[in-house]
Formats: structure tokens, C-alpha cells, sequence
């Protein structure tokens, strides 16, 4: 099979990610009194953005290596796993 | 417990994460071209997915709001239901059983044995399976749909339906590959929607060291008077059933949980083998249980740790402003006795016919406590009970520690994060039965006993039939469970007898080729049998005869329990041991007593000492399953040890 699970992974925290840190630069410092004080929406968003990210160009690199040992004549151990 | 508010960008992230769920069943759809793509994902799927697929599918949602319970009930001692009754048994599973799993024929559990031992051992479990996954899903779909309305004010039957639909157009879809997919997803959600949730509570609580001084006085202001350390300490309070809340003694928990319950639903239960079998290679599959022992063994810090931490801000006065809230029946039947003028604490003494009055007076004021507006009179004074019930641990409601700490530290955005996060796992809790039931139904019921030899097709589209009709009659399960509790508890209760044994079963089966299909089946219902038998006799501290034990003690008239429990933790332990002991003696001697049914060649990949071992040495040391599997005991004996 050729679906790379890391995709779908990778974009959708990258989208909360990005959702969350908006919002914790757009909303009040009230909203964060029961937090502690502290703007977890930015942080955690900037944390989910860069696992999101990560994954994404794992999945990126993984398909490219796919295709160039595609392209050669025999198949090596790394188009079998890397998907 | 006031409802929460949501926001548009908590909608957003659960609306969002949906539209992924039923995005990856229709990426997959057109993978699913035969029944072996349906049911085994055309065994095609890289170890690190069946891993995380394979530990999620037992982290639903009941299990993440269960053991922070238990942590705030019993504190540390909860970590054993992890350290020592499940990381041992993935080892066994990796190195010992899966070579038989993934190496026969089998495509299910229930297979294996019927190429191990005979038919009917493998009808009796396919039969039981089935049942049990279908109220298993349906108890899922409940306790969604419950909290959901509990704490969103959402409707009940549109959340019924709504879960069901997204679970059922995934599954159809891609099948179990598609369910394993959204296990992974809900993976990661789970890990990164708790952790800063228990990041906030642990700084609230003023970090580890902090909190374990708080920890001191909920264990000594327990009426029970425990000693300093227990509730952050998991062995040194284990010599004896009262020295501890959960009322075991180290040799019931090592044998009843660590070996017999642990074995039996880690290295038997096909809706967690499953997942292994799924994997692209006999290396992949071995690798599984180990891939998920990594995780699950640091899992405790996500969710018994979060209960641990709510016990000590609860019981740490004007420092904190957080408190688990008090189970509402409580407050009613408080406020019931109120008017009532039955004084509180001698209602556990009352004549039935006063228990009655007090539990009408009860079903009134709550129900007026629905209708009247929060200020009024009724609502103060149900706060003012709240309140003072806040310090006796016996009316706390612990279920409710994972919603108050929601509730108390997530601003909006995060909030949505972390919901989204419960209902994934409670649907996916939800979907793991019902790949699993579709298809131990189409190979070992439907194509053995009702349509063999029809063409695979034809199977994949009984497995999809299977699917709808799985999911409706979970449906039917919910609406079961939501108006008799009690059909609930007695479902489980069989499940429990019918298990409990299965792993003697399967031990003797893998490792002893003397072992006959008649000692096999024979075995397994006396186990069945046995542990009816003492779950009648025994009966723990304070419960009622009936459904928690002591029936048959009551049929036969006994004045005493002649097996009495300080808890009914230790009970279920101990009949765990005597339904596997009695299971191991009988089918051993049935064995002994009848002909072999299999010869030594039908038996070949089917038993230890007949099947080659699969060779691993040209891989590197991190693929070797024994070597991963010492290195993950190591850990977890590390982890016994810091939290002696």
C-alpha cells in the first residue's frame, strides 16, 4: 500500500497548531487566569506546529526515497518499508 | 458539575479532526479489493503503526478516565495495572506467542484454535468473542454519549448517532486498516491533548516533590489510616490487604493481575492481537507489543498521574482552589435525608421500607434540581452539601477527576484540543470492537458454520454487512446499558468467568503438543465454571449479595460469606487465579486421559517445540525482539524501583 499515515498526521497538527497559535496571540490574557498564567495556546500551538511540521517532511523524504529505488531496476530493502 | 463552555475554534479542532477520521477510511477505500485487505489489512502495515494501533486500541476514553480514577482513589499503587499487568505479558506475547499468530494460518484468535485444538474450543470463543465485543462497543457508545451530555449539555441520541455514523463510514470504508489509522491519530491526540493539561495540575500542585508531602496527609487522614507514603509509593505497602486502599496483598496482584489477567487479555484477546497480525512481516508483528511496551510504560504519567495529582490539590485546603466533585447521588440523598429528618449517617442502617421513602424523596429532588433556575434555594443548598461531603473519600465522585481538571486549567482552544482528544478514543474504543467483531463473525462464525466456500468477495462484503449490523446492534447495547445498569454489570460479570481461564488454555495449547481438543474445551468451561462457582462464595467488604458475589452463599442459605474480600479488587484477582488453576489442572488431566486429535505434523508452526524459530540475526539489535524485550523489562524494573 502507498498511503504514508505521517501525512495525514503531519498536516492536521500542523492546522491545530497553527489554529492554536493564532488564537493565542489574538485572545486576552484573562481567558489564561485558570492556565496559570500562562498562554498555553501559543506555546502547545508552536509545540503541535513543529510536530506537525516533522512529521510532514518525514513522510516527504521517505516518498522520495521510495521513488528514486523505484526507478532503479531491483527493488531495495528501503522501497519495501519506506512507503 | 456546571457544563463547559466551548468556543468556535474548539468546534473548529473537533469539527476539523472528523473531517480527517472519515478522510483516511475514504483514502483507503480503494485499497480494500479483497476480504484479507478488510480484515488484515492485506498484512501490509509497517510495525511502528501496528505498535501505536496496538496500544491504542486498548487506551479508550473509559480507559483514560478509569485509571485516573483509580490513581486518585489508590494512588501510585494504580501504575501496576500497567508496570506489571501489561508490559510483561506484551514481552511473552512478542517473543513467545506471536511466532504462532502471525507464522499459522490463523487469521484470528478463535483460528488458531480451532487448527490447535477442534471446533467447538473454537466456537466457544468465537461465540463469546463476538458477544463481548458488541456490548464492549455499545458500553463505549454510552459512556460517550453520557459525558457528553453531562458536560456539553449536548443531546443524548445525536450523540449516539452521530459517533455511530462517523464510526461506521470508516470502517465500511478502509476496513481495519482504516480503524488502525485512526488509532494512531488518536494516539498522538491523546499524548498531545493531556500533556499540558498534567503539566498545569503537577505545577499547580507545586511539582513531584511538593506534592508527595501532600500526598502524606491524604493518606493519613483516610479513615483508614494509612501509612505516610501510600499513595506514592507502589510496593512498600502491600504486605497485607489493609495496608493499602485497593485491599490486595502482593501475591494476589503478582499472580492474580500480573500473570492471569494480564496473560489472558494481552496474549489472547484478538481485538489487541489483531493489530499485530495486520503487520507487514513475522519481524513487524513481533515487533508490535514491544513498540507499544515503550509508550505504555511511561503512559501512567499521562493518566494515572493526572488522578494523583487532583487527589492532593483536592485535599490541600485554601492552596488550591481545584476539587473533584462530589458524586450527585450523594447530594441528593443527603439533601433527601434533610427533609426527611433522617439523620445522614444512619441511613445505611435503615428498614427497606424507610430506604424506599428516602429514595422517592431522592428521585423528587432531583428532578426538581433539573427544572429550577440556578439561584434558587434547592441549588444553594445542594452547593452547601457539595461542600461539606468534599472530605469524605467515600462520596467522591473520581470518575469526574479528568472532566474538573479539564474544566479548572484548559482555556478555550486547548479545551477543544483535549475534548476532541476523549471522544476520539471513546469512537475508536468503539471501532477496535467492531473491526475485531466483523471479523471473528465473517471467518468463524459466518464462513464456517453458515457459507463455507464462497468466493472472497463474497466475504468482504459479509464483512461489511457485519459492519452496519455490528455497529446497530452496539447501538441497540448503549440504549441497553443507559436503562439497565445492572444488565450491564452482569454482561461483564460472564465475560469475566468465560476469560479468566483462557490463557491456561492457550499456554498449554502453544507449548504442550500432548495437550487434546476435548482437555482444551472441556478445560476451559470448568475454568468458566470454577470461577462462577467462587464469585458466588466470596463477597467483598460492605457490598450486597447478588451481583458482586455471595449468591450462591445466599442460595445455600450460609449465614457467613465463607470467602469474604476487604475489596473487590482482590476478589476479581482471586477468582482470576482460580479459574485459571482449575482450567490448567483439568486440561491437563482431560488431556492425559483422551486420544490425541492432532498429529505432530497438523501441529507444525502451531506449537513451540515443533515450529522452527524465527531467525532474527541479520537485523540490528533495535529490530531483535529479544533484545528490545529485555531492554523494556530492564526499564520497567527501573520504574518499580524509583516508585518503591
Amino acid at each position: 500500500m502507498n498511503f504514508d499515515l505521517r501525512y495525514p498526521i503531519g498536516i492536521m497538527f500542523s492546522v491545530f497548531g497553527a489554529m492554536l497559535v493564532i488564537f493565542g496571540l489574538a485572545s486576552e490574557t484573562k481567558l489564561y487566569e485558570r492556565s496559570l498564567g500562562i498562554n498555553v495556546n501559543l506555546w502547545w500551538g508552536l509545540v503541535l506546529l513543529v510536530f506537525g511540521a516533522t512529521m510532514f517532511l518525514m513522510a516527504r523524504r521517505a516518498g522520495r526515497a521510495a521513488k528514486e529505488s523505484a526507478a532503479r531496476p531491483v527493488p531495495t530493502p528501503a522501497a519495501k518499508n519506506g512507503r | 458539575m456546571q457544563s463547559i463552555q466551548l468556543g468556535g475554534i474548539d468546534y473548529a479542532i473537533l469539527i476539523i479532526y472528523f473531517v480527517f477520521v472519515i478522510g483516511i477510511g475514504w483514502a483507503l477505500k480503494r485499497y480494500m479489493k479483497g476480504s484479507t485487505d478488510f480484515f488484515l489489512s492485506g498484512r501490509s502495515i509497517p510495525a511502528w503503526v501496528t505498535g501505536l494501533a496496538f496500544l491504542s486500541a486498548n487506551l479508550g476514553a473509559q480507559e483514560v478516565i478509569g485509571m485516573a480514577a483509580s490513581g486518585a482513589k489508590y494512588g501510585i499503587m494504580t501504575c501496576h495495572f500497567y508496570w506489571l499487568g501489561a508490559i510483561p505479558a506484551m514481552v511473552f506475547l512478542a517473543i513467545f506467542m506471536m511466532p504462532f499468530y502471525y507464522g499459522s494460518r490463523a487469521r484470528s484468535v478463535p483460528e488458531y484454535l480451532k487448527l490447535r485444538f477442534d471446533e467447538k474450543t473454537r466456537g466457544f470463543n468465537a461465540m463469546s468473542f463476538a458477544v463481548m465485543t458488541v456490548f464492549s462497543s455499545g458500553i463505549s457508545l454510552h459512556a460517550l454519549a453520557k459525558l457528553m451530555e453531562m458536560l456539553l449539555g449536548w443531546d443524548y441520541n445525536a450523540c449516539i448517532a452521530v459517533s455511530a455514523i462517523i464510526v461506521l463510514i470508516y470502517i465500511f470504508l478502509g476496513g481495519l486498516t482504516s480503524a488502525i489509522y485512526n488509532e494512531v491519530l488518536q494516539f498522538f491526540m491523546i499524548v498531545l491533548g493531556f500533556t499540558p493539561l498534567v503539566y498545569l495540575a503537577l505545577r499547580d500542585a507545586g511539582g513531584w516533590t511538593v506534592l508527595k508531602e501532600k500526598l502524606v496527609t491524604v493518606a493519613t487522614n483516610h479513615p483508614d489510616k494509612f501509612a505516610a507514603g501510600t499513595w506514592s509509593e507502589s510496593w512498600a505497602h502491600m504486605q497485607n490487604t489493609a495496608a493499602n486502599p485497593m485491599g490486595v496483598e502482593w501475591f494476589g496482584m503478582v499472580m492474580g493481575l500480573g500473570f492471569v489477567l494480564s496473560f489472558g487479555y494481552w496474549c489472547t484477546d484478538f481485538l489487541v492481537v489483531q493489530r499485530a497480525m495486520a503487520a507487514n512481516s513475522m519481524s513487524a508483528a513481533r515487533r508490535t507489543p514491544l513498540i507499544a511496551a515503550i509508550p505504555k510504560m511511561l503512559f501512567p504519567l499521562l493518566v494515572i498521574l493526572p488522578g494523583i495529582v487532583a487527589m492532593g490539590l483536592h485535599f490541600s485546603g485554601q492552596n488550591s482552589s481545584f476539587r473533584i466533585p462530589v458524586e450527585p447521588k450523594h447530594i441528593v440523598e443527603k439533601l433527601a435525608a434533610e427533609r426527611l429528618n433522617i439523620p445522614y449517617d444512619t441511613i445505611k442502617d435503615l428498614k427497606p421500607v424507610q430506604k424506599d421513602a428516602l429514595d422517592a424523596e431522592g428521585k423528587k429532588i432531583a428532578e426538581e434540581l433539573k427544572q429550577t433556575q440556578p439561584d434558587s434555594t434547592l441549588v444553594a443548598a445542594a452547593r452547601t452539601t457539595q461542600t461539606q461531603l468534599q472530605m469524605r473519600y467515600d462520596k467522591l465522585d473520581y470518575n469526574m477527576v479528568i472532566p474538573a481538571l479539564l474544566q479548572h486549567y484548559l482555556p478555550m482552544g486547548l479545551l477543544g484540543l483535549c475534548l476532541t482528544a476523549l471522544m476520539a478514543s471513546f469512537m475508536s474504543g468503539m471501532a477496535g470492537n467492531v473491526t475485531a467483531f466483523n471479523t471473528v463473525w465473517t471467518y468463524d462464525i459466518y464462513q464456517s458454520y453458515f457459507a463455507p466456500n464462497k468466493s472472497d468477495h463474497h466475504y468482504l462484503w459479509m464483512g461489511r454487512m457485519a459492519t452496519i449490523f455490528g455497529i446497530l446492534l452496539s447501538v441497540g447495547a448503549a440504549y441497553l446499558a443507559s436503562r439497565f445498569n445492572n444488565i450491564m454489570d452482569m454482561l461483564q460479570l460472564v465475560f469475566g468467568f468465560v476469560n479468566a481461564p483462557l490463557f491456561a488454555t492457550f499456554l498449554l495449547g502453544m507449548f504442550w503438543r500432548r495437550a487434546t481438543g476435548h482437555g482444551a474445551f472441556w478445560g476451559l468451561l470448568s475454568g468458566t465454571g470454577w470461577a462462577a462457582i467462587f464469585h458466588g462464595l466470596a463477597l467483598s467488604k460492605g457490598a450486597a449479595a447478588g451481583i458482586k458475589g455471595g449468591w450462591l452463599a445466599q442460595m445455600l442459605g450460609l449465614q457467613t460469606i465463607p470467602i469474604p474480600f476487604r475489596s473487590e479488587m482482590a476478589q476479581n484477582f482471586w477468582m482470576a487465579i482460580v479459574a485459571w488453576t482449575s482450567c490448567f489442572v483439568l486440561t491437563i488431566l482431560i488431556s492425559l486421559a483422551t486420544r490425541r486429535n492432532k498429529t505432530d505434523n497438523e501441529l507444525k508452526g502451531l506449537v513451540y517445540s515443533l515450529t522452527p524459530r524465527p531467525k532474527s540475526e541479520n537485523e540490528p539489535w533495535y529490530k531483535q525482539p529479544v533484545t528490545v524485550g529485555v531492554l523494556v523489562l530492564g526499564a520497567t524494573l527501573i520504574l518499580n524501583i524509583i516508585f518503591w
